[in-house]
């Protein structure tokens, strides 16, 4: 899997890590793999609904201590 | 226009004044569809905050102008951003402070009657989980029953009403939520007590909740009396208060009983639920006013937001307690029952002491409604 863009979110509160997460996949082209690092526990139901809401598809998620990381092809 | 915040004692006002009130949920579908703000008067859209992100243009026109309009999200950060695009569009909204968490966190204590020689009996309604902890007030002292996990909302009431906290009783191991009545007897030196035959695994001291124990609470000696009723838990116990009151616990609730597979023993515990409901209650004086542990459904709330019932009318009108067949009465409880309550084993593992979230922790436990019953 070919990440093309890491976006650091940790530490940030609801809504942030997903308003950064949109902006970071609005300039990204269809295909294109997002990283996204977050800490706030909401992201872990939220990140994937906004996604299938979204039409993009999440590749992978891992936690590694408080770091939840997904990465997220846009669709 | 402007944006205003709601605290979640304004809303709980809202609700027990049957006042109408417009929620806009911007939390994800899965978390609104599991547990809402309930209201016998509140409407609901539910569009998550992130479909929101481009404007709110699509939804203004759904909004009403004729009753508050509340936006309400986990934990108030996104509330807060939908609510200032709305204001943005000329509306005026407010979003609920501290967002479903402080809901969840809410107590509202009503006062449920006099006791005998100027003592009272408050009840402490946690609107957002249904919980529902009690305190008897009587000339200097008080006795609490199934205190959640915010300890000082009752410490801070004992204080307000200038009284010292003497005994705290836990009917049974809950699993449903966190307790707060071994904390609370820890910080005022306060006796606490717990049904042994729930407690085999707890690893704190704690004083044995026996059928048969009184204490009695102030100079004018308001009787508090255990009565053995096992069911939803081997060790459940009911309270006897000053003759009038019947504290059930989780064994009776107004609308519906108890659930009796919460400690995975569901075939072991139903003859013994059977036998509480049907026996050992029948055998009480009708004119008890049940005080139970839980509401499941904001219905069951009176019109001074308590929830109380006389015994002998819920005998009348409460189906579990008119299930003629004991095999119905076996299927009823022990098949199609409703999910167990989220993390139900964690917390019993806290309430037992044998593990210590911290606080952010303890809140996502008891995360959603509490379904300790069965109806």
């Amino acid at each position: 899997m070919e990440v093309t863009q890491v976006l650091d979110a940790k530490g940030l509160a609801c809504p942030m890590p997903i308003v950064r997460t949109k902006k970071a996949m609005d300039a990204l082209q269809s295909g294109q793999v997002l990283e996204v690092q977050v800490t706030d526990k909401g992201a872990l139901s939220d990140i994937p609904a906004w996604a299938t809401s979204g039409g993009h598809q999440i590749l992978d998620q891992s936690t590694e201590a408080d770091v939840i990381k997904f990465f997220i092809k846009k669709g | 226009m402007t944006i205003i915040k709601m605290t979640a004692a304004q809303v709980a006002r809202k609700l027990i004044e049957k006042q109408p009130l417009f929620i806009l949920d911007v939390r994800n579908t899965d978390a609104y569809d599991d547990w809402k703000i309930e209201g016998h008067n509140f409407e609901y859209l539910n569009i998550p905050y992130f479909d929101l992100l481009d404007g709110v243009e699509e939804i203004i026109p759904k909004l009403p102008t004729d009753k508050d309009v509340l936006v309400v999200c986990a934990k108030e950060g996104s509330s807060v951003m939908v609510a200032e695009m709305v204001a943005e569009a000329g509306r005026d909204v407010f979003y609920l402070e501290g967002g479903m968490k402080s809901w969840s966190s809410y107590l509202e204590p009503i006062k449920v009657g006099d006791l005998t020689g100027g003592g009272e009996l408050y009840q402490f309604v946690r609107l957002g989980k249904g919980c529902l902890s009690y305190m008897v007030i009587s000339e200097g002292e008080a006795a609490i029953i199934d205190a959640v996990r915010f300890t000082e909302v009752f410490t801070n009431f004992a204080k307000e009403k200038n009284v010292e906290i003497k005994h705290v009783f836990d009917t049974h191991l809950h699993a449903d939520h966190i307790s707060g009545g071994r904390h609370i007897a820890e910080a005022t030196g306060a006796t606490y007590y717990l049904p042994p035959k729930d407690a085999e695994e707890v690893v704190f001291d704690y004083t044995p909740l026996e059928d048969g124990l009184t204490v009695k609470v102030g100079a004018s000696q308001i009787e508090v009396g255990a009565l053995y009723s096992p069911g939803h838990t081997i060790g459940s116990t009911s309270f006897v208060v000053d003759n009038k009151y019947l504290l059930t616990g989780d064994i009776l609730f107004i609308d519906s009983i108890g659930r009796p597979d919460l400690a995975g023993l569901a075939e072991d515990w139903v003859g013994d639920l059977r036998e509480t409901l049907y026996r050992r209650y029948r055998e009480l004086a009708e004119d008890l006013i049940v005080l139970p542990a839980h509401f499941m459904i904001i219905e069951e709330l009176n019109e001074d937001g308590t929830v109380a019932k006389r015994l002998g009318n819920l005998f009348a009108e409460n189906h579990g307690l008119n299930i003629e067949s004991e095999e119905e009465f076996r299927r009823t409880v022990t098949d199609n029952l409703p999910p167990q309550p989220n993390a139900y084993q964690q917390i019993r593992q806290v309430n037992m002491g044998k593990i210590t979230p911290d606080n952010e922790e303890q809140t996502e436990m008891e995360i959603g409604p509490n379904r300790c019953a069965v109806r």
